[in-house]
């Protein structure tokens, strides 16, 4: 069952016409991947989706619901939730903080002591750090700091925008391995990344998209196998 | 040293370290709101203008005391303050910065120009809540007034220190003032934060007004301007952005003006205040607070 439906968005910056009639939708339960070469529209289309920016045509479902052009902070409230690109921790702030920011919509405490305890347990070097200042974690330590704290709000939904960017190798496969995990607990992935094989290879459902528009789409192992993404995405 | 000079010294530390407060009051919601919207908010001293007169109206003609009439004062400013943001800088906030400071500019000559039109341009005698019991330590002199200055402006400095650091609203709004689309996806409603800072900001600058009102007895529509300039060079000299540097620049002007005054001239005071700013803007521009660095990417 489509979880979320993205219904031929259409999305500019000024003149600038960047997402151009764009169709998705996410299945609950599934990790669906969305790759694409820098300036493709990806991030975009992740913005769009939770608010952030508006589109000018179509619309946005997310279970059952139309979100098209709703606040952000009241997305999130609705269980979707983003962690965006460069992991935009509150670097001003502890770690700990962090973690309370995303669970700023909840009241209950100690379903909250209890998800940040989880998220601990998960991610052992936070709590190693939870009173250091986050703007002086590592680029991985911020990665997962930022993904906890997406995690504290309970997603249902949750968007990853390039979790892998500027990652060592080891640390990409160790952030591909969370993703899994929590895909695995229930909730469903819609993924963003650079790193199209690393994607494809967790992906139940994939789309490619090429200048504002998705110019293939299928199983994670069917895009892996294509000649098209081979060529234009994996190096040959 | 011969000990006239060091009891000057001292006496000027304590005139000055009571008027940095009042400063540092108004300073603190200049900062706030520079550190959430990157807005100088030039009507900022017209609030506090406006919390001196609403000390005024409680004081002399519904007779309150002291508290009740400063904490009317600070609930009608923190109103004010809501009310501005929401109607004249709310609807230019994806504006670029110039024309939402030119707003702010006009926002200050509406508030001036109402009150002269509603309150009349005459100064008003502030009635004396405090009998002015002058207490002398040695030669040292200080009255009542200073001290319910001083002890006033610590108290809020404390409260706002605590609400910025340990509650739920201000952990937002350090989450807003650093990365507002970062918080927005916390599910912040940034609107509402942006509203609870202009309450906070201006309820403080109301109670610097009050605190004004009974150090000097005298208040009219104007008296917003100059102290809003200072203000606004303390919190520059602090840091913009940063609240503790708002506290530090108060104080640091409130001394540097009064040992301007009292061991030079009194005419010399507000060129010192600005020489301040002249200096830190070449020398260090970030405020003595203030890094360079914001974040590790």
């Amino acid at each position: 069952m489509a979880m979320l439906t993205v219904d031929n968005i259409d999305v500019y910056y000024g003149a600038i016409h960047a997402i151009k009639g764009i169709s998705l939708s996410v299945n609950q339960g599934d990790i669906t991947t969305l790759i694409g070469s820098n300036g493709a529209g990806k991030s975009t289309t992740l913005h769009t989706i939770s608010g952030l920016l508006k589109p000018k045509n179509g619309k946005i479902t997310f279970e059952d619901k139309d979100i098209t052009g709703m606040a952000a902070h009241k997305i999130v409230g609705m269980g979707l939730v983003q962690v965006p690109e460069g992991r935009h921790v509150f670097a001003n702030m502890t770690v700990s903080e962090n973690l309370e920011m995303g669970a700023y919509l909840r009241k209950d405490k100690e379903g909250i002591n209890k998800d940040m305890a989880d998220v601990f347990t998960r991610f052992p070097r936070l709590l190693e750090r939870k009173d250091q200042i986050a703007g002086t974690l590592s680029g991985g330590e911020q990665q997962m700091l930022a993904m906890g704290r997406a995690l504290m709000s309970r997603p249902r939904l949750l968007l990853l925008d390039e979790p892998s960017m500027g990652l060592a190798p080891l640390l990409v496969q160790e952030i591909f391995n969370i993703i899994k995990e929590i895909n695995a607990t229930g909730t469903t992935v819609l993924l963003v990344e650079q790193n199209a094989k690393m994607a494809l290879s967790i992906a139940d459902k994939a789309y490619v998209l090429e200048t504002g528009r998705i110019s293939l789409e299928g199983t994670g192992k069917e895009l892996l196998n294509s000649e098209a993404v081979q060529k234009a995405y994996l190096g040959g | 040293m011969d000990s006239g000079f060091m009891h000057q010294f001292v006496q000027q530390l304590i005139n000055g370290v009571s008027l940095g407060s009042i400063y540092a009051l108004i300073a603190l919601g200049y900062t706030m709101i520079y550190g959430i919207l990157k807005l100088i908010n030039f009507a900022h001293g017209d609030v506090y203008m406006l919390g001196a007169y609403i000390g005024f109206f409680c004081t002399s003609m519904l007779k309150l005391s002291f508290l009740p009439s400063i904490i009317v004062a600070m609930v009608g400013t923190a109103l004010a303050g809501m009310i501005i943001e929401r109607v004249a800088y709310r609807p230019m906030r994806n504006a670029p910065r110039i024309a939402i400071l030119i707003t702010a500019i006009g926002v200050s000559f509406f508030l001036e120009n109402a009150m002269i039109l509603f309150a009349s341009p005459q100064p008003r005698t502030f009635p004396a809540v405090f009998s002015a019991t002058v207490y002398h330590f040695g030669a040292l002199v200080i009255n009542s007034q200073q001290i319910v200055i001083l002890v006033s402006a610590i108290v809020l400095m404390i409260a706002l220190t605590y609400i910025v650091n340990y509650t739920k609203i201000g952990k937002a709004m350090r989450a807003v003032s650093f990365d507002a689309d970062a918080a927005r996806l916390m599910g912040i409603n940034i609107d509402f934060v942006i509203s609870m800072t202009f309450a906070l900001g201006s309820a403080l600058a109301g109670a610097g007004g009050v605190l004004v009102g009974i150090y000097y007895n005298s208040i009219e529509p104007l008296m917003g301007m100059v102290p809003g300039i200072k203000a606004f060079v303390a919190a520059v000299l602090g840091g913009i952005g940063i609240i503790p540097g708002a506290m530090m620049g108060g104080i640091i002007l409130g001394v540097v003006e009064a040992l301007v005054s009292g061991f030079i001239s009194s005419t010399f005071r507000d060129a010192a205040a600005f020489a301040i700013l002249i200096i830190i803007l070449l020398y260090k521009p970030q405020g003595l607070l203030g890094k360079n660095v914001r974040e590790k990417v």
